[in-house]
């Protein structure tokens, strides 16, 4: 058993979990955070993908030990008092979900995509969204959500 | 209000907001207090007797609370999973129903196949304690090749299927066609492969079962398409609680694709053990796990032909298929190569003489159903392989042949000589579209461009039309169909005016809370955000049949419109005592009761606080409150079509293939918001995609799955595929009262033809079988060189 302790969506969280907990299960089963998803078991599909200190990290992929000390932001904590953040509102505005599994995961990598390539082109925006698999919408209108709040600044 | 966001408004979506928010409630995101934790143990070998099964150790391991097997769950009469289609073979008879047993009983057909579960306290000591069960197998000589299965000498799987045949099914005339092959100017053969897919929705399936002493009562949550059919199969088949006393519900699903209609092993198992056990057992499937317990899809062999006239006019078609049913029947397997692929071998085309013949047969492979398109994929993929390689051979521009064949305008209702009679549609018009947005005419000299760098480029035409919004509850009875294809609607207001609307559909990814709340702000005039969508709870929910088969908004929808027509019934006679006019006085539009030829009105929200409020109100005639309910059984099938071009270019030093346009043109009659239809397009093409270029569940002779996880298994990613061109014509549906088709799985269904047409093309080959992967197109192009 380990003691874990970060920041999550910027409230401070301490945990007593077995070492093997990985940082999904923290998440999930701990917290009771479940906007963060697994959908796979060979690290692909990324419906994992959390920020831990600013970066998209695949969550399923790191045990909840790793992320000590670190700020951890997930789905659930973009949105500010009631506001969607701008990622948020494109997916909407296009029409980016259908079943929505895969769409906490696909808003961090998108997010984290455009913090790393602030202009993409559409070529970059697909092949950085190699990690993130989508079922439903094939990608068209991901990427033109990508796109919308690229072009916005 | 209603233009903006009624049918036909491209509103976004209400369920929008709990998805992006990490809101969304999943099967798996559920935990109920005292919960304990179940795992299966597959079978290791595709087929092997069961000699013994040692549970002993893994019953006192830390933390478990029970470890059960076939045995135990034959000892308590929890009955067999079940197949709901009988099919009759040429013989008359029906199928041959080998036992599909809950938890394997006797033998393993295959790997994967549940041979006992543990239930403990936590995951982790549940599967500890699988580690400690023995099994003792007897392994067997395994049937995995599809096209020897039949063979004479092939390993057998099951007593009650000899020869390993399900049934020998024909649909069409056979002398017809004979002569019209024998007055044939041309033929045009293939033989091909339809490859076996893995559904792979991104949520896996999740169930948790639970028992309450109390009141002697169930509870089931469950990624499921269709809750009250599971329920229905639960209760009435598997035996295990009259449905008064047993609740499922389907909250959130994250995708299904089809592999999530069916009645799988876990949840009988969950439920039945949930009352031996006494606290609730939660199952959540690991991806590598979904991979040999999720149904399998497609997996077909078949020759077929062609028979043209030197005109290029369709004479006959013949269609010889076997197709793979798995280790067992599974729920609707063996509707999916018969009526749901024999009947749409007509496709757009007026060939006057059509034999479709298809063999059913097992395999020691993971059961196969429906997915996505289901039998018309299969059914499409056949035909415009077939009428493209005729084109080529007769040297017949390949819209040419097609428009030379088409079903006209003014020939509707057709009748096909494979049973559907098609009830509207404009082929022409959706070709002559899709020429354009694909640029068609300016293909040759792109091609002769690529062809300077190196590379070379084909396009592919997929005409496809389907069968869908299903069904007329009769028609599907007297082909063997176990129950109707109606559908379920409760139009409930409250005293405020909002509405809740009850639908025995259930989206897992389609937008139903927008498209229906658009429909009922069109019927009702009440704004779509104060209407709300109520799905997947058998306890709230009137019975319905559940989403699949492209039929939510044409059956789901319908009934629906049924209902609301009944609210406005009821509505005038309230609007009427309320203006003193005569029922027969009152006009309605868009939420107004007004007295004819004057300016007196009432809005809706008025007419339904009356009705909760009966002070002012004609109780000696009507009763208050305002709730309607409708079943709908639809009076025909609904027949999609559309025209899907692909145009490819391929770098013969790599056998990558790129996309570099997909055009698609579908008619789905009226439609309700399209950028929702869009969406559904998208993705369906990208499954489509992902079955010509990237996927294919592969089995090594011994029956191991060699593609047993996402490492080995290429799903699409969207640096595979493009932004996609898609426009929509609209031949409205006669005999509905929307005039809608339904949309959901025609991308599939069309885009498999056009890509491996296109790759064919482009390499100049005659044919190739999905996936074309980069090494088989490598090769191809080195050969062709």
């Amino acid at each position: 058993m380990v003691t874990v302790s970060m920041t999550v969506n910027g409230e401070a969280v301490s945990r007593d979990v077995e070492d093997r907990t990985l940082l999904v299960q923290l998440l999930r089963e701990h917290l009771g955070l479940t906007g963060t998803h697994v959908g796979c078991d060979t690290s692909q599909c990324g419906a994992c993908v959390v920020h831990v200190d600013g970066r998209s990290v695949k969550a399923c992929t790191m045990l909840a030990a790793q992320a000590e000390g670190a700020a951890v932001m997930t789905i659930e904590g973009l949105a500010k008092n009631g506001e969607l953040h701008p990622m948020q509102q494109a997916f909407m505005d296009n029409h980016g979900l259908q079943c929505g599994f895969c769409t906490p995961g696909m808003v961090m990598s998108a997010i984290d995509l455009l913090q790393r390539h602030p202009k993409p082109d559409e070529a970059t925006i697909r092949r950085e969204l190699e990690g993130n698999i989508c079922r439903c919408t094939g990608y068209h209108n991901i990427v033109k959500a990508i796109q919308q709040v690229a072009q916005a600044g | 209000m209603t233009a903006e966001t009624g049918i036909g408004a491209s509103i976004k979506r209400k369920e929008d907001h709990r998805f992006l928010t990490g809101k969304g409630r999943y099967t798996d995101d559920i935990n109920r207090p005292g919960q304990t934790y179940a795992y299966f143990l597959r079978s290791p070998h595709a087929h092997a007797k069961i000699n013994r099964i040692d549970t002993g150790k893994a019953k006192s391991a830390p933390g478990v609370l029970a470890v059960f097997t076939g045995q135990d769950a034959t000892a308590d009469k929890v009955g067999a999973l079940i197949c709901g289609w009988v099919v009759k073979g040429k013989n008359g008879e029906p199928h041959k129903a080998p036992p599909h047993p809950v938890l394997a009983t006797g033998k393993a057909r295959y790997v994967g196949d549940p041979v006992a579960v543990v239930i403990a306290n936590s995951l982790a000591q549940a599967k500890d304690a699988a580690e400690q069960i023995v099994v003792d197998y007897q392994e067997l000589p395994a049937s995995v090749n599809l096209a020897k299965t039949l063979d004479k000498g092939a390993p057998q799987l099951h007593d009650e299927a000899p020869g390993n045949l399900i049934y020998d099914w024909a649909l069409g005339d056979e002398a017809a066609v004979n002569e019209g092959f024998s007055k044939a100017a041309h033929i045009t053969e293939i033989d091909l492969v339809n490859n076996r897919l893995i559904p792979n929705a991104i949520e896996p399936r999740c169930a948790i079962g639970s028992h309450d002493s109390g009141d002697d009562s169930y509870t089931l949550y469950i990624t499921s398409q269709n809750p009250h059919v599971l329920r229905l199969v639960l209760s009435a088949f598997h035996g295990l609680a009259p449905e008064h006393k047993l609740r499922v519900v389907a909250p959130d699903v994250g995708g299904g694709f089809g592999s999530k209609i069916f009645a799988y092993n876990e949840e009988v198992v969950l439920v039945w053990a949930s009352k031996q056990v006494g606290r609730p057992i939660k199952w959540t499937a690991e991806r590598s796990e979904s991979f040999i317990t999720d149904a399998h899809g497609r997996d077909h062999v078949t020759h077929a032909e062609l028979a043209l006239d030197k005109d290029g006019k369709f004479l006959a078609l013949k269609v010889d298929t076997i197709a793979n049913m798995g280790a067992y029947l599974s729920t609707f397997s063996t509707a999916v190569p018969t009526y749901l692929y024999g009947t749409l071998m007509a496709g757009q085309y007026k060939t006057p003489a059509i034999l479709c013949n298809v063999r059913a047969a097992v395999t020691n492979t993971v059961p196969v159903d429906a997915y996505r398109g289901a039998g018309r994929p299969e059914a499409t993929f056949v035909l415009e392989r077939l009428v493209e390689n005729a084109a080529r051979e007769t040297g017949i521009d390949p819209a040419e042949i097609r428009r030379r064949n088409f079903v006209q305008p003014s020939e509707f209702p057709y009748q096909t000589p494979v049973a559907l009679m098609y009830d509207s549609g404009n082929y022409e018009a959706a070709l002559n579209k899709a020429l354009e947005l694909a640029g068609y005419a300016k293909f040759k000299s792109r091609k002769g461009e690529a062809k300077k760098r190196g590379k070379l480029r084909g396009i592919g035409f997929s005409n496809y039309i389907e069968a869908c919004g299903l069904a007329p509850s009769q028609v599907v009875g007297s082909l063997g169909a176990g129950v109707g294809q109606w559908e379920s609607a409760h139009v409930r207001f409250n005293p405020t005016g909002n509405v809740f609307v009850y639908t025995g559909s259930h989206s897992h990814g389609q937008g139903h809370e927008t498209t229906f709340a658009q429909v009922v702000a069109d019927r009702l005039g009440v704004p779509v955000e104060q209407v709300e969508v109520v799905h997947g709870d058998t306890q709230i929910v009137p019975f319905g049949m559940g989403t699949y088969g492209s039929r939510s908004i044409a059956v789901g929808g319908s009934a629906i419109v049924k209902a609301c027509d009944k609210i406005v019934e009821k509505g005038k006679k309230i609007a009427a005592h309320l203006l003193e006019a005569s029922v027969a006085d009152i006009e309605y539009a868009n939420g107004t009761f007004s007295v004819a030829g004057t300016d007196r009105s009432k809005s809706m929200a008025e007419i339904a606080f009356a009705a909760y409020v009966p002070h002012n109100y004609p109780l000696e005639e009507l009763e208050p409150g305002l709730e309607e309910g409708a079943f709908y059984d639809p009076g025909n099938f609904t027949f999609p079509a559309g025209c899907h071009i692909c145009e490819v270019e391929i770098d013969p030093d790599t056998g990558v293939v790129e996309i570099v346009k997909f055009t698609a043109v579908d008619d789905f009659g009226n439609v309700i918001n399209p950028m929702i239809v869009e969406g559904q397009v998208h993705g369906g093409i990208a499954q489509g995609v992902g079955q010509a270029l990237f996927e294919g569940a592969v089995y090594d002779g011994s029956g191991q799955l060699l593609t047993g996880s996402y490492m080995d298994y290429r799903m699409p990613r969207a640096s595979d595929l493009p932004l996609y061109t898609v426009g929509l014509n609209h031949t409205p549906c006669p005999h509905n009262p929307l005039g809608v088709k339904g949309c959901g799985e025609a991308g599939a269904i069309a885009a498999p033809a056009a890509v491996m047409n296109a790759v064919t093309d482009a390499l100049g080959i005659s044919h190739m079988d999905m996936p074309a992967t980069a090494e088989k197109v490598w090769r191809a192009a080195q050969a062709a060189s």
